[in-house]
């Protein structure tokens, strides 16, 4: 075979889909179906009490429970999850970052139990708890603490599980939250230079093993739309990491510095109008880390065609599957050598991307590394703005999103006529069941043994000592992740990322009709606040486990631009804080964000509190994926609006808002 | 809704009730013209309230981002462990394009949403650039009716660093391991010295200690300079080491707090009356500008002035609208 032709068919990626939903039961099913169709590995997806550390009997479990993912409370959860599935023919990543060493723990436990050794075990555990605080807001423990257990994973499983990979660096959130293609590759590259110095500052690696620790970091990356861009982000990854690994650790193994990756495809840039368009634009992202054969994506994922409208079903699944298989085992894709090696554009492009995003690198390192760059809300404050100017192009038609600001019209589809079945509903007696199981669990259980495994666990956490063991043998001794959690809590204390909103300095264009566009609705705010004798002031709540807060974050930056007083406080407040929020900030007007699904638990309970504190004239709002035949109830219910992905214009919204205190104001 | 009456207002905010102390909040920030007579009113009535006399107004300052909200929050938490009861003003800058304002406080804040012996209101700076809001005096005087110890907690740019000291009882300046700037102020003088000051994020020993050995030198060069400390003599500005997120050295400020709150309390009396004066001279200026001070006499002569009514029990607010009625009227006179 020539160097540049057809060469002896490569292997291909690990294909998984990030799934688990309901129950351990109904997950296990899921697993074992989506292996028979070919896939050939899994991925865990839990749900937002499992993610940070409640079990379902927690107060602020409610609603929550089985939503965007799988409930593990404990080892019986966990064998229920993979029953049938021996884990040493698994590949298994887990997406678990605050409560990842205990997960971990219980998934070895699980695999003694099997009398499988851990030794063996492969899969990922996602364990990046820097990039929570940036943009998917899982975190419990502040960053000292939470780079801890980052450390405690990688350095306890680089002997015992030397299969496993310990981290995954994500820059994939990080576009979510609005990074440009620059600020991806930067902040995962100085992400990973901070747990990589964490590491070496344990002293538990000998300078000669680092290398091991070094070659077994792995990244989770993004891929949008400009693919051809996406691509050569790709290649830059490759490069810099090598740069990284030989100059700052000195590791002369190539192999150990392979930039080793697996991928989910954007989210983000999915749509509700037109959802069948998704199809096409998830396959273009995923050839921008299939398509180079050195940069070449070794785990795939790929999001469903309607997860803009609510959780996807196993077909829809299964149609994401297929488009993996048809690329690796149909095309040719996979028989030849790099494709762009030697290409002036693809190299001419990756070099820009290499030179701007090691300068940015140096201006993060110079801030004291990552960990610094978050406390001090520096690199939170350039996502929000990177993604406010996003948002800002795809609402003045900058850039085109084929039937959503462009090509609107179209036939209807066929594929969304029954829309409330074109999606999955969980079953609403998982919660109860889900907090009865767990009740009879704790009965059942040996509690002196289980007692003994917590303060265990709270003795070592106030040393410098591995978590790992005791968290396993805690696992055994059947502790919850309620129990496990707590106790870390009562030892480290819970911390409030900066939200990077107040200081974010948002372009806003001098002329042109989005000028005037925002002119008038900051006169017609002005005039409101002569009239109210008080400028009119929003309360923006994110209630709920779910941390997504790019949306919540965008609606308080746009309405203090049109000239809100905007009270915003962060992820993961509850509906008692929303209310006496509103109370003590006397707001005219409350706006709630929800993208987990709980909403038909969350916004009627904090309706229901309002009016009970006497709020209940304040109107209130409510943005989210939130089904037709939801926001139809709670329209009735009396929520003054219902927002969706499809309401991309902000300043539509804005103007609602308005409106909306300008009634309440005539009517008192 | 129809106007409730002044002086049940008045005993609710006084018995700390949320929704009432939370209307008379709304009320003083309202700018209509019809509001103030309402607002001198209700102030005038929350003046005497046993809270008002006993507590303690607390203004915590200093450079943005060095984690003020998160101090705040840290301590009114400690203090609530104590049995007091808290008011927290928090002061946040608006934008001078839009008018609005992002009040972020509440984020970096974490407390036990039914504990009805803490309040937290956040103040935009609206029209005040770089000052404290337009409200936030008044608002520290509801809120003082209400809980043992008020904290106004401001932007800490310009105007406000000044201000404050006519707010509070007690400055506290907060600042950082190697907040160089600050230094230079404290020493070249350009700033007032605090009655306390906190070296926050104090997690690193080495570089805390060295912060604080710092600002004692910068401390000595400007007693050097001539300087009092705080506003008066014999009270040395102590130093305190805190790490708000860790909950370290909280305590040690409470008991710091308490001690100068002790200092004070034969000349507070005085000294809370220095700043009424102060923000009486300051609403009729900002109404009328220095035409209005110079027509009713020059600075010094409405400061006896405004010192002689105060003492006679008169409000600021009050006060403020009789002299505008006097420069009104003079402005009749005059050709």
């Amino acid at each position: 075979m020539a160097e540049h032709g057809k060469q002896e068919r490569d292997r291909p990626w690990i294909m998984r889909t990030y799934s688990g939903h309901s129950t351990a039961a109904a997950s296990n099913e899921l697993y074992r179906t989506n292996l028979a169709k070919g896939q050939t590995g899994l991925s865990v997806a839990f749900d937002l009490p499992t993610q940070t550390g409640y079990d379902a009997d927690d107060p602020l479990a409610r609603g929550e429970v089985g939503k965007v993912g799988v409930p593990v409370s404990h080892i019986g959860d966990m064998r229920g999850l993979f029953d049938g599935l021996p884990l040493d023919q698994m590949n298994t990543s887990m997406t678990i970052n605050a409560t990842a060493v205990w997960l971990l723990s219980l998934y070895v436990a699980v695999a003694e139990d099997q009398g499988v050794d851990p030794s063996v075990l492969r899969g990922t555990t996602q364990n990046d708890i820097i990039k929570e605080y940036l943009s998917r807001g899982t975190h419990i423990f502040p960053p000292a603490a939470s780079m801890r257990l980052i450390t405690d994973l990688i350095t306890y499983t680089v002997d015992e599980v030397p299969k496993w990979n310990p981290i995954n660096i994500c820059s994939y959130h990080l576009q979510e939250a609005g990074a440009t293609p620059t600020q991806e590759l930067a902040y995962a590259l100085v992400t990973a230079i901070g747990v990589l110095d964490a590491v070496k500052a344990t002293g538990r690696i000998p300078e000669s093993e680092f290398g091991k620790v070094v070659g077994r970091m792995s990244f989770f990356v993004n891929a949008g739309i400009r693919f051809v861009e996406e691509l050569c982000k790709m290649r830059a990854f490759v490069e810099l990491w090598d740069r990284v690994t030989r100059e700052r650790y000195g590791v002369t193994d190539p192999k150990q510095r392979r930039f080793r990756y697996g991928v989910q495809v954007n989210s983000l840039g999915l749509t509700e109008q037109q959802p069948e368009n998704n199809v096409i634009r998830i396959v273009l992202e995923m050839l921008a880390v299939t398509l180079s054969k050195d940069a070449r994506a070794r785990a795939i994922q790929l999001p469903a065609w309607n997860e803009a409208l609510g959780l996807p079903r196993p077909w829809d699944q299964q149609w994401s599957l297929r488009a993996q298989q048809i690329l690796a085992y149909e095309s040719d894709l996979l028989e030849y050598a790099d494709l762009f090696k030697g290409s002036e554009v693809v190299e001419a492009q990756t070099q820009l991307l290499i030179d701007s995003a090691w300068a940015e690198v140096q201006e993060v390192l110079k801030r004291g590394g990552a960990v610094e760059a978050v406390e001090s809300g520096y690199i939170k404050q350039r996502l929000v703005e990177s993604n406010a100017a996003r948002l800002r192009a795809i609402e003045n038609g900058e850039q085109v999103v084929v039937g959503v600001n462009k090509y609107i019209e179209g036939a209807p589809s066929p594929l969304t006529e029954n829309l409330d079945d074109a999606i999955l509903t969980v079953d609403p007696e998982v919660d109860p069941n889900q907090r009865e199981a767990l009740a009879l669990w704790k009965r059942e259980r040996d509690n002196g043994a289980a007692d003994k495994a917590l303060a265990e666990l709270q003795r070592v956490a106030n040393t410098d000592e591995n978590m790992m063991t005791a968290s396993i043998a805690a696992a055994h001794a059947g502790v919850t992740t309620g129990e496990w959690a707590n106790t870390l809590r009562q030892v480290w204390g819970e911390y409030r990322a900066p939200t990077g909103v107040a200081g974010a300095t948002v372009k806003t264009s001098g002329s042109g009709a989005s000028a005037e566009v925002i002119d008038r609705l900051r006169s017609r705010l002005s005039e409101l606040e002569t009239r109210m004798g008080r400028r009119a002031k929003l309360l923006v709540g994110k209630p709920g486990l779910d941390g997504h807060s790019n949306g919540a974050e965008q609606i308080a930056i746009k309405a203090r631009d049109v000239g809100f007083d905007v009270v915003y406080e962060g992820i993961r407040v509850s509906p008692e804080q929303i209310v006496a929020s509103a109370l003590e900030e006397g707001v005219h007007l409350i706006g709630l964000s929800i993208l987990s699904g709980s909403h038909l638990a969350l916004v009627p309970e904090v309706a229901e509190r309002l009016r009970a504190a006497g709020l209940g004239d304040v109107p209130l709002v409510v943005g989210g994926i939130i089904p037709d035949a939801d926001a139809e109830r709670l329209r009735r219910e009396g929520i003054a609006a219902v927002y969706t992905p499809k309401d991309f214009e902000l300043d539509n919204i804005m103007s609602d808002l308005i409106d909306l205190v300008d009634r309440q104001h005539a009517a008192e | 809704m129809p106007p409730s009456d002044p002086l049940d207002d008045a005993r609710q905010v006084m018995s700390a009730d949320k929704a009432a102390v939370s209307r008379a909040l709304n009320l003083v920030e309202d700018r209509r013209s019809d509001a103030h007579s309402r607002v001198a009113a209700l102030l005038a009535m929350l003046k005497d309230a046993p809270k008002a006399a006993g507590g303690h107004r607390v203004g915590l300052t200093g450079p943005p981002g060095v984690g003020k909200s998160t101090l705040t929050s840290a301590l009114a938490r400690s203090v609530r462990k104590r049995d007091r009861t808290v008011g927290v003003v928090a002061v946040d800058p608006s934008s001078i394009r839009s008018g609005g304002s992002l009040l972020g406080d509440r984020a970096r804040m974490s407390f036990d949403p039914s504990d009805a012996g803490l309040f937290v209101r956040s103040l935009a700076t609206a029209g005040e650039v770089g000052g404290l809001a337009y409200a936030a005096n008044s608002a520290v005087r509801v809120l003082a009716a209400a809980y043992d110890i008020v904290v106004i907690e401001t932007t800490g740019v310009g105007q406000s660093e000044i201000d404050i000291v006519h707010v509070a009882d007690t400055v506290v300046l907060v600042i950082q391991p190697g907040s160089g700037d600050v230094l230079q102020f404290l020493k070249a003088g350009i700033m007032e010295i605090p009655d306390i000051l906190v070296v926050n994020k104090a997690d690193h020993d080495e570089l805390a200690q060295r912060a604080i050995a710092d600002l004692r030198g910068a401390l000595r060069t400007a007693h050097a300079a001539g300087a009092g400390g705080g506003q008066d003599a014999d009270w040395e500005t102590p130093i305190i080491a805190t790490s708000a997120t860790k909950g370290t050295g909280i305590d040690e400020l409470i008991d710091t707090l308490d001690a100068h709150r002790q200092h004070l309390d034969a000349r507070l009396a005085a000294r809370r009356r220095e700043g009424e004066v102060q923000w009486t001279l300051d609403l009729f200026s900002r109404k009328h500008g220095e035409h209005g001070v110079a027509t009713l006499g020059g600075v010094a002569q409405l400061e006896a002035r405004a010192e002689r009514d105060l003492h006679g029990g008169e409000t600021p607010l009050g006060l403020c609208e009789h002299l505008s009625r006097e420069y009104v009227s003079a402005l009749g006179r005059t050709p």
